[in-house]
């Protein structure tokens, strides 16, 4: 038994090994004083430099801020709903509609929501139609958890709040929103990371015009490697670091009020 | 209610009707099969479905052997690290997409080092040195690398509800290592193997960035099909009857999934 759970930490081991490392080299080389990514030449903030410099990609990155803030709001309001009224109405067919979209190939539906912009709203591509196009893959998401929180919780609460004379809308500002606030935060961080991180269904739906962060990262990648990639790249994963920290922070503060 | 019936015109119902309605490039009017007949006519087309499909049983399987002993360990870990150990995979899955096929293009590039030690090695043998960077190896490896978080979460959580008392019953009972793992962990873990794989099947399915971005310019797949039918050639009856094929694909796929998981569930 001993020996056997050895072999496994070993294993295992590899395999976190095989995880990190890739980003591990992204992370080193952006500080490598070379062009190529190939051996470590010395340690230098150039990239970071002329990254701040590089007018694009700091458009880029604020479009993608602007975007992924905008979307994740939209996809929180109306994910709750969809997670209450999935919860509320047992109707077979509701959460299958929320949940399709997540479980399909993001192609699917970011050639989908294509055809739709241009077919059927006659819409020109841009900032707007990614904004819509987020919101649409984010809220399934938000929905998910919810719902999965409702489905965790005692609907005779509802009910005693009806008993003692709220109206729905108090019943729901007092009693249904608080329960479901740690839900509510960790679907809008989610939205927002997905938001931020999607490459396909922006890749579909941007159109031509105002640069996007992860397109921008694309073409670069495509077309030339600097290793200002690996900055950008640093940066995000920073980023990304940071909210997680945040999202666990915040939801391990709720979890323990709610316990008193 | 009313707002996920507004959703869906954007996804679905946007796709149904439309791809049979013919663009400028296409002017006669009403509905057509020629798209359909089109794809079937070349063998081109079957043969990237059929290519894009080995790709993914490939990464579902080496998902699985991989995911295995990380997720098992994790399980069998005393209660205080599992979560740890859970958030230390989960973490480098939350960095950017793109990102992480990006370093795979540092390490499977002409000049790393990964490269000069395999040649190197494959110069000692007197065989011709290999490109790793745009090659379906360098496709594969990605896949895995993108996906292997997917396999690991709902096999651990499944592994992690197993009673082990069942093991020390098996020992007690007179069977060995294997013998315990083969007929007692392995049969239960089977619901969480298929939904893992269901979950890593999928997407790899219609994956384009990978290919596009690691492959060579033969390793396309249906992701990639679908997209130069979009943004490149523009055809878009016939890119929309790709995405339908792909759809049909997706959706038998994990009805098999689901039922290969149901009869198993029962004894989980």
């Amino acid at each position: 038994m001993q020996r056997r759970m050895t072999t496994l930490w070993i294993v295992s081991i590899l395999i976190y090994a095989f995880l990190y490392i890739p980003l591990i080299v992204v992370v080193v080389f952006s500080f490598n004083n070379s062009k190529l990514n190939a051996e470590w030449v010395g340690f230098t903030l150039h990239w970071y430099q002329t990254l701040f410099h590089n007018h694009e990609m700091l458009l880029a990155a604020r479009n993608s801020l602007i975007i992924a803030i905008s979307a994740s709001t939209l996809a929180t309001l109306l994910g709750t709903m969809a997670g209450l009224a999935i919860h509320r109405y047992k109707l077979k067919v509701l959460p299958i509609l929320a949940f399709t979209p997540v479980a399909m190939p993001e192609i699917l539906l970011g050639v989908s929501l294509l055809l739709f912009f241009l077919q059927v709203l006659n819409m020109t591509l841009g900032m707007f139609s990614i904004i819509i196009a987020h919101t649409t893959f984010c809220i399934g998401f938000v929905a998910i958890i919810v719902r999965a929180r409702l489905q965790g919780m005692d609907d005779l609460i509802f009910e005693a709040a009806r008993d003692l004379g709220a109206t729905p809308w108090q019943t729901f500002y007092h009693v249904t929103l608080p329960l479901i606030r740690p839900a509510i935060i960790a679907g809008a961080l989610m939205s927002f990371t997905l938001s931020i991180d999607d490459f396909v269904i922006t890749f579909f739906t941007k159109g031509v015009g105002e640069p996007i962060l992860p397109i921008q990262i694309y073409t670069m990648i495509k077309v030339a490697i600097t290793p200002e990639v690996n900055a950008v790249s640093t940066l995000l994963m920073l980023l990304t670091l940071t909210l997680i920290i945040v999202a666990t922070r915040f939801d391990t503060s709720v979890l323990r009020s709610e316990s008193k | 209610m009313i707002l996920t019936s507004f959703r869906l015109p954007g996804e679905f119902g946007g796709l149904a009707p439309l791809y049979i309605l013919p663009d400028k490039a296409n002017t006669d009017s009403g509905l057509t099969i020629e798209t359909y007949q089109f794809f079937f006519s070349d063998f081109i087309y079957v043969e990237v479905f059929l290519k894009s499909f080995a790709v993914a049983i490939f990464t579902t399987i080496i998902c699985i052997t991989l995911a295995y002993p990380l997720a098992l360990l994790i399980a069998r870990s005393p209660r205080k690290f599992r979560n740890l150990m859970i958030m230390l995979v989960v973490l480098p899955f939350a960095s950017n997409f793109l990102i992480r096929i990006y370093a795979w293009m540092i390490i499977l590039g002409p000049e790393s080092a990964l490269s000069h030690i395999i040649n190197s090695t494959l110069a000692f043998f007197d065989i011709a040195p290999v490109t790793l960077l745009f090659s379906p190896f360098a496709v594969l490896i990605a896949m895995i690398y993108v996906h292997l978080p997917f396999m690991i979460l709902p096999l651990y959580t499944n592994l992690e509800k197993h009673d082990p008392i069942l093991l020390d019953a098996a020992q007690d009972l007179g069977a060995n290592a294997w013998q315990r793992f083969w007929y007692v962990t392995w049969p239960q873990s089977l619901p969480g193997i298929f939904s893992g794989s269901a979950l890593v099947f999928v997407p790899v399915l219609g994956m384009f960035a990978i290919p596009d971005i690691l492959g060579g310019t033969g390793d396309i797949m249906i992701g990639n099909l679908i997209k130069d039918q979009f943004l490149g050639t523009r055809d878009w009856p016939f890119g929309a009857t790709l995405s339908i094929m792909l759809t049909l694909a997706v959706l038998s796929i994990t009805g098999l999934f689901s039922w290969f998981a149901r009869p198993a569930g029962k004894f989980a």
